[in-house]
């Protein structure tokens, strides 16, 4: 047979979302942003909610998320996401509205914003990458870098004394009664990925349902900023990153009685 | 004729919000505005237009409500006083250079710092001249009435939505809390969904439909050359506003030998002491700019050929003094500009006033 008898549309067994735009993505090669984009892509687009999702970028990394996922953008102040999206879900109690932050992003600048956003049970999904540093910046020290870690503003590893612990803001979030649904994943293994994808399509779903906040933690790589491969980072991302913020449901209302 | 009624400033911003179809207001207390808040919680007018009040954990938070609904194409406000508006000034740049319409009020009180809960003007500069970071202008009126408070609500929100700018009524502790007549205006609706993409669906975030591309609401734009396009485009938007959009009203200017400019509640000083000097055979009139951005330069500049001095009237230590001399300056004048004022919570008794016209323009 003849791979021109092959490529044909009844054979497709696979395809990119057509709600990834057709561009070359900005992220490093190995960085888990881009993961995390396919799968919110395919969960608007399965779930046929396109013309009434509407996604909140952050500062950061995921700052041109709007020029990768074909629906409606707004760009918000470094950490002010929560409070932007909000201000968009409020005064549009029909639409499906997104956060998409990195760890600075919302466990520094705007922890205040994410804590109160959640703890208000904004209808709202929130999507946090959580991968140790300040990607966009040039690795600087995030509030969720592991002690001991080196970094730009930590060259001698993290220490407790100048920099306090590791924040792990995911757990102070599941403690919020507004909060529905709060679940830590990661996209680095073909099942992890898809087991990332049924929570992020969970949490759309809650929102559609009206259920308040759902809250999904991306551990997450960012091999350029730790400076190493991406085969190395998804290796150091399961023996360090892991043991700090455990893998799984932090919290499912859904379950209970 | 509307109704009429008795109130004080603070609650006829919320009266005149929820009557003209505002769609959300978003707030933190602080004195001396707390009052615009509580009355809409009183007002509830979730159940009756459908309008959106809530509490935000601060102004930082408030502000970027503001900025999350106005891009929806939603008219959306929030209310606050100085320490406040100081924190909102990054979000207020976003909305600016996002090109969003939204209103933002500042009842003045005292500063620096924490400062006082009395009246105050010296937040002009911060209002006018930027704030925030970058080449930015915010449409700014400033009521001198109860009524001016109400009728400035809704001027304010279509001046925003005609030019896709940001506006700011700044006004102060004193006409927040004094009670006068004030006359209503009737229950607008809000804007349907209908009315709201006719308007600005080619901008908003309203969902991407199959018909269009999708929108995205920002202000980031890292190409350079794209920037200072973005930039050029904003600067002649500002031109167009103040060719179109002065506004200011002239007191017994028609035979002024000598002229005040003062503008919310120090114009308010100036008519009692336009008076006395007037009682006193003084020819002085009295222009109040409306706008404070775009600002009465024009008029002003006009006036100064006229007259033999110019009198500033502030609380504060002399800020709209600097646009009035710029005024004059670019008229190709030279008749002497002065200022009085007081400061910290204070307001110039009327007397003050007189007193400091004999000494730096009569020389008396
Ligand atoms: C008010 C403000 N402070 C600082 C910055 C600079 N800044 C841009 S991105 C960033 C950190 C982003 O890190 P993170 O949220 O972890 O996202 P990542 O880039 O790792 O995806 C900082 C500090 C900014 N843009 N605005």
């Amino acid at each position: 047979m003849e791979i021109q008898d092959i490529i044909k549309p009844e054979n497709l067994v696979y395809s990119k979302s057509k709600l990834q735009v057709d561009v070359i993505s900005h992220y490093c090669p190995g960085c888990s942003h881009g993961v995390v984009h396919k799968i919110v892509s395919e969960v608007i687009d399965e779930l046929g909610i396109q013309e009434k999702t509407i996604g909140v970028s952050p500062v950061g990394c995921a700052v041109f998320a709007y020029n990768l996922i074909d629906i409606d953008w707004q760009e918000a102040a470094h950490g002010r996401a929560p409070a932007v999206a909000t201000g968009i879900a409020r005064t549009n109690p029909d639409k499906i509205v997104f956060t998409y932050q990195g760890d600075g992003d919302l466990a520094s600048i705007g922890a205040a914003e994410i804590l109160h956003a959640c703890n208000r049970g904004e209808n709202l999904v929130v999507i946090f990458i959580n991968n140790g540093i300040y990607g966009m910046t040039g690795g600087q020290m995030a509030p969720t870098t592991l002690v001991g870690q080196v970094t730009s503003t930590t060259p001698m590893g993290r220490t407790v004394e100048l920099n306090g612990y590791p924040l792990k803001i995911t757990e102070l979030i599941a403690q919020l009664p507004g909060v529905h649904y709060c679940t830590r994943q990661s996209v680095h293994t073909a099942a992890t990925v898809r087991r990332c994808k049924n929570a992020i399509r969970k949490a759309f779903q809650n929102v559609m349902d009206k259920k308040g906040t759902s809250f999904v933690e991306v551990t997450s790589t960012c091999n350029s900023g730790w400076k190493m491969t991406p085969v190395q980072a998804n290796d150091w991302m399961v023996e360090h990153m892991f043991t700090e913020y455990p893998q799984g449901e932090l919290k499912d209302n859904d379950k209970k009685g | 004729m509307g109704e009429l009624r008795l109130m004080k400033g603070n609650e006829v911003l919320a009266e005149a919000a929820v009557r003209c179809g505002c769609d959300g207001y978003f707030g933190y207390p602080i004195t001396p505005q707390s009052e615009v808040m509580e009355t809409l919680m009183e007002l509830r007018p979730w159940e009756t237009t459908g309008m959106v009040v809530l509490q935000a954990e601060s102004e930082v938070a408030s502000i970027n409500m503001v900025y999350g609904a106005a891009a929806t194409g939603k008219r959306a406000m929030t209310s606050s006083s100085s320490p406040g508006v100081s924190l909102m000034q990054e979000g207020i740049s976003y909305i600016a250079g996002a090109e969003l319409p939204c209103l933002i009020v500042n009842v003045q009180r005292g500063g620096p710092g924490l400062g006082t809960i009395q009246p105050s003007q010296a937040d002009y500069f911060q209002t006018t001249k930027g704030g925030g970071h970058g080449d930015y202008r915010l449409i700014t009126l400033a009521p001198a009435s109860v009524q001016e408070m109400h009728d400035f609500v809704e001027l304010a929100f279509d001046l925003a939505f005609k030019y896709r700018n940001p506006a700011m009524i700044l006004t102060d502790g004193a006409l927040g809390q004094m009670m006068e007549k004030v006359e209503l205006a009737d229950q607008k609706p809000r804007w349907t969904r209908e009315e709201i993409l006719a308007r600005s669906g080619s901008w908003a975030t309203t969902g991407k439909t199959p018909d269009r591309q999708r929108n995205v609401v920002t202000s980031l734009e890292l190409d350079s050359e794209k920037m200072e396009q973005n930039n050029i485009r904003l600067q002649a938007k500002y031109q167009q506003i103040e060719e179109n959009e002065v506004r200011y009203e002239e007191i017994l200017c028609d035979d002024a030998e000598y002229l005040m400019v003062a503008f919310g509640t120090s114009s308010r000083v100036c008519q009692k002491a336009l008076e006395v000097l007037r009682e006193q055979g003084v020819k002085v009139g009295l222009l109040r700019p409306i706008t404070l951005w775009p600002f009465p330069s024009k008029v002003i500049g006009e006036m100064a050929r006229k007259v033999k001095g110019i009198l500033v009237v502030e609380m504060s230590a002399g800020q709209m003094v600097e646009d009035v001399k710029l005024a004059v300056f670019d008229a190709c004048c030279c008749v002497p500009v002065a200022y009085t004022g007081r400061m910290g919570g204070i307001l110039p008794s009327p007397g003050e006033v007189v007193e400091a016209f004999e000494q730096k323009l009569l020389k008396r």
